[in-house]
């Protein structure tokens, strides 16, 4: 998994079915990025689900959440017209999990990205990764103690 | 993963509110899995009411559910009224009827001045102590509800496995 204070590799991945999102167009503002195993799958529902609740308090901190699994993009529409999500998924479905290896999160056996979460400051730097074990549910708390101490700076 | 906001007497609480053994739930009203949780804790609390200090605190996944935060004001507002574990059990054990109608139905039961609840229920401060509640949830690592947290520490485990806790 890539660490703090690398350099968050860039990418282009479909947030809709008919619009594209590149990490680099955010530059000036933070970026979360949560990748997640799979659309539907309960644990990973229950976190989207919380950071659903969140994004006001991200917006405070002026940054910008994208969950990424290797769902299709009409997988993504589905879930997310079903959960009531107010936030992108990104499809990193061609090549397959291609942003999650550059990332260093994609599990080959299961076919998947690892749960990991990645907080990439003003300049694109990642600041603070953390990988979750799948079966866990990370919660908002590292999220938002990076984003405090990157106000502070 | 540790409480972050210390336990204090802005909290709702029940038992023995000078036990050594504190354990802080962080419930969605409408969630099923706290609903199915209410049983277990109101058990729990009557075996060993003596031994323990239980605080409720919000956590409305109010994206989610429709009713999880006008269900939590109206608890806050019964709260106002000396009422709220009142309207707590009286929430959760009617869950499968939850709506606005039904809240203040449920007000009306419980025997609440009606007219004060309808003013309190408007009141910014009920909503900006939920708000609180969430917020130390979330930097205390609550990740769903329920999430229980036993002297401070959070408790990965449901709310049966608590009674493991006063095995001695």
């Amino acid at each position: 998994m890539l660490e703090k204070n690398t350099v968050a590799p860039d990418f282009t991945l479909f947030a809709t079915p008919d619009q594209k999102v590149t990490l680099s167009e955010f530059k000036g503002r933070n970026v979360i990025l949560a990748f997640y195993p799979a659309d539907w799958s309960p644990v990973c529902s229950d976190q989207m689900a919380l950071y659903n609740e969140m994004l006001k308090y991200f917006k405070k901190y002026d940054a910008e959440l994208f969950a990424i699994s290797v769902d299709s993009k009409w997988c993504h529409l589905a879930f997310s017209q079903s959960r009531n999500l107010h936030f992108p998924l990104l499809a990193d479905f061609e090549p397959k999990g291609g942003v999650a290896k550059k990332y260093d999160v994609y599990n080959e056996n299961e076919g998947q990205c690892n749960r990991a979460l990645f907080v990439i400051d003003k300049e694109g730097i990642i600041q603070w990764s953390y990988k979750s074990p799948t079966a866990v549910n990370p919660g908002a708390d590292g999220i938002l103690d990076t984003l405090e101490n990157l106000k502070i700076k | 993963m540790s409480l972050k906001i210390p336990v204090s007497t802005t909290d709702h609480a029940q038992g023995n509110l000078n036990a050594d053994l504190v354990i802080v739930e962080y419930g969605d009203y409408q969630c099923s899995y706290c609903g199915a949780a209410y049983p277990v804790l109101k058990k729990l609390l009557k075996k060993f009411s003596g031994e323990v200090k239980f605080v409720f605190r919000n956590f409305p996944l109010s994206e989610m559910h429709e009713y999880a935060l006008p269900a939590a004001i109206a608890a806050e507002a019964a709260s106002l009224q000396d009422k709220f574990w009142e309207m707590h059990d009286a929430i959760y054990e009617n869950q499968q009827y939850l709506d606005d109608l039904y809240l203040f139905k449920m007000a009306e039961e419980i025997g609440l001045d009606m007219e004060k609840f309808k003013s309190d229920i408007q009141k910014e401060e009920l909503a900006n102590k939920i708000d609180a509640d969430f917020q130390g949830g979330v930097i205390s690592g609550v990740n769903g509800t329920p999430s229980f947290y036993v002297n401070g520490k959070k408790f990965d485990a449901g709310a049966e496995d608590l009674f493991k806790l006063f095995i001695k």
